[in-house]
């Protein structure tokens, strides 16, 4: 089992509470996709799981200071519960209801939590680039130091929205860091068959040298070396330093999705395309023994951070705090039909 | 106090009040401010004030990212056709974000950009695409038919929580016109009755408001009384002027420099058979554009385009009037 480079500087207890954000992340996915089955129905339309992404997502929020600032693609539900989003609201989202983060309006693909620094994502891919890129102009207007994370895919970095975004960053020195999680397949295509870098044998990271910022490619199983170089980023961005792109290595666990279909199919998340599209369950095979969840465990129970009994004691309280969402989610009303109309506009 | 101003002087005033008033507004774009000569780096400096790349979807969605921190920019777009490279920004992000989070973020923005610039420009750069915009929930959308108009919309939209497209039309950039000083703010959904009279309602928006108006006073010659009205945003619309003027004159001409379905007219003459139709004597008769492209040379630019004899012939058609001579 492949351990983390050193601690990077993190103490004991922050290396638990990665490792505790990590299971929770882990946790939740895993709810929301049993709620497919346990509960068919109850969420509608289009689900992406982080699972895969956790100490990816852990690592790099791990490098920022309340005062910073993030925005995410679609896949979004690791970053929300870092921040400390409730768990109850983000489920109560995802199953349509009022309570919900967003009162029901957005479902899984639009959590936001400006309060906590998340100013929102979305549901088209690279488009929340220029918009992170925007934050991080009011950023330096503002003069107050903060920094701005944005993430998204492999697939984003070959739309327009990146590159216009990646040029004005460097060309304004802007305080942004650019978390490229490349999970090796857009939807499902792999990376080689549509990225010129990757069919080159190439890490995507390469695409910095084109605006004149940093690049570099990070294991994304590994939080602590996620969070080492996120922080190398932060650092160089707080100090005026400008733009940096971080290329995540990351394999999604899960489907892209659930299954697209119809109203009255039911709906449910596929096999990974690697067994599902390519015939290669080998290869989703090797990614799961290399889970990073798992991965986290064995390296802080064998340098005695955590005990076995710690750790599964860590695993029960985020399998109650999860189930607990789902009841609340459960139990939680639906909008008033006229609530409609409310918030088209301000 | 008002004094004359030319169209594009309104714009540039508006937009200088209020960035004096407001540390928060922002104004970039391209080709903007290249030198320290530019009178808003000047006064504003380069943090509010900025060039950028030719990056559409960069500059929209970073307007976006600017107005959900706090900031309420001003985009220069130069021409509405160069927003068409960053419709999801325009469309699909700045006015849903709002809604899909439930109201907790807020998206200010403005669009600038001209439109309708039939001078030769032929295909690319012409288009009256407003129509295109005023469906979008969550977006609004001002045509400012006078340098009054434009420096109170202007401001209004800066104000505004909301996205805003201001389209300003090409021809009328030098036009001049009496301009109040110090603050002034039209509110948005407030048409202008620019021309009162009983006989028909003529409802025309920005370059065909003079046109309109011109072939009004024709019109006022043979003993027609012409109502123009001028809707000023057409996201919010005031379909109650329009139904009220309506329901004095019985008749209703559309005239739109847009083509014919993708025109305001369409809509406003959707809601007069809704809300107006007991009202009507004759039909609605819309006159817009014709549906084609802009062309390059001028006798087929001008064909396609709504004009006074146009608009003539088409009250004169709803009142039942013999055609006029050919002047």
């Amino acid at each position: 089992m492949a351990g983390t480079e050193g601690t990077a500087g993190l103490d004991t207890g922050r290396l638990i509470w990665i490792y505790t954000q990590m299971v929770r992340i882990r946790e939740f996915e895993e709810r929301v996709k049993a709620t497919f089955t346990e509960h068919p129905g109850v969420i509608r339309g289009h689900t992406h799981l982080a699972d895969g992404a956790e100490a990816s997502i852990v690592g790099s929020l791990a490098a920022l200071e309340p005062r910073d600032r993030l925005m995410t693609t679609y896949r979004c539900h690791g970053y929300p519960l870092v921040l400390g989003t409730p768990a109850t609201v983000m489920m109560a989202e995802i199953y349509g209801r009022k309570t919900g983060l967003c009162g029901g309006y957005g479902g899984s693909m639009h959590l936001t939590d400006p309060g906590r620094g998340f100013l929102g994502t979305s549901g088209i891919v690279g488009q929340g680039i220029p918009q992170a890129t925007g934050v991080a102009y009011a950023a330096q207007i503002r003069g107050e130091g903060q920094v701005v994370a944005c993430f998204f895919g492999d697939g984003a970095s070959k739309q327009g929205a990146f590159h216009e975004s990646l040029n004005i960053a460097s060309l304004w020195k802007l305080p942004i860091v650019y978390v490229l999680e490349n999970n090796g397949y857009n939807v499902v295509t792999r990376a080689e068959q549509e990225d010129a870098n990757a069919a080159a044998g190439e890490p995507l990271a390469v695409k910095a040298v084109a605006y004149s910022m940093p690049g570099v490619t990070v294991d994304g199983g590994d939080p602590v070396a996620v969070y080492r170089e996120v922080a190398a980023a932060v650092a160089r961005a707080r100090a005026g330093e400008g733009p940096t792109l971080v290329e995540s290595r990351i394999y999604r666990l899960s489907a892209h999705g659930n299954i697209i279909a119809p109203p009255g199919v039911p709906l449910h998340f596929p096999e990974h395309e690697a067994v599902e599209v390519f015939g290669a369950p080998e290869e989703y095979e090797a990614a799961k023994r290399g889970d990073p969840v798992p991965r986290m465990r064995g390296v802080l129970v064998s340098d005695g951070t955590l005990s076995p009994a710690e750790a599964d004691q860590i695993a029960d309280a985020a399998r109650a705090e999860m189930a607990d969402a789902v009841e609340f989610a459960l139990r939680s009303p639906f909008p008033r039909p006229e609530d409609a109309v409310n918030f088209v506009y301000a | 106090m008002a004094r004359e101003l030319p169209y594009i002087g309104a714009i540039n005033e508006s937009l200088r009040q209020e960035m004096a008033r407001d540390p928060r507004v922002l104004f970039f774009g391209q080709n903007i401010a290249t030198t320290e000569a530019d009178p808003f780096l000047a006064e504003f400096g380069p943090g509010r004030v900025r060039t950028t790349p030719i990056s559409e979807t960069a500059e929209i969605g970073m307007a976006v990212g600017a107005a959900l921190a706090g900031y309420r920019p001003v985009v220069e777009l130069y021409m509405a056709e160069f927003m068409l490279v960053a419709m999801d920004q325009v469309v699909n992000e700045a006015p849903r974000l709002r809604y899909m989070t439930g109201g907790q973020v807020t998206v200010p923005l403005v669009l600038k950009a001209g439109y309708g610039f039939t001078a030769g420009w032929a295909g690319q750069h012409t288009g009256s695409i407003y129509g295109m915009f005023m469906g979008v929930p969550g977006l609004k959308v001002a045509l400012p038919a006078t340098p009054a108009d434009a420096k109170g919309l202007l401001a209004t939209a800066i104000r505004d929580d909301n996205p805003v497209c201001f389209f300003h039309h090409y021809l009328l950039t030098l036009e001049p016109g009496a301009v109040p000083e110090g603050e002034y703010l039209i509110p948005f959904g407030q048409a202008a009755v620019r021309r009162a009279g009983g006989d028909v309602t003529i409802v025309a928006t920005g370059w065909m408001v003079g046109k309109a108006l011109a072939a009004a006073e024709r019109l006022a010659a043979e003993g027609v009384g012409a109502e123009v009205v001028d809707p000023r945003t057409i996201a919010p619309l005031d379909t109650r002027t329009i139904l009220e003027s309506v329901a004095k004159t019985g008749r209703l001409v559309l005239v739109d420099q847009a083509t014919r379905h993708g025109s305001a007219a369409a809509v406003i003459a959707a809601e007069v058979a809704e809300g107006g139709f007991g009202s009507l004597r004759a039909p609605v008769r819309q006159v817009t554009a014709l549906d084609a492209t802009i062309p390059y040379s001028q006798p087929m630019e001008a064909y396609l385009l709504p004009d006074e004899d146009k608009i003539v012939a088409a009250v004169r058609e709803v009142l039942g009037l013999a055609a006029a001579a050919p002047r």
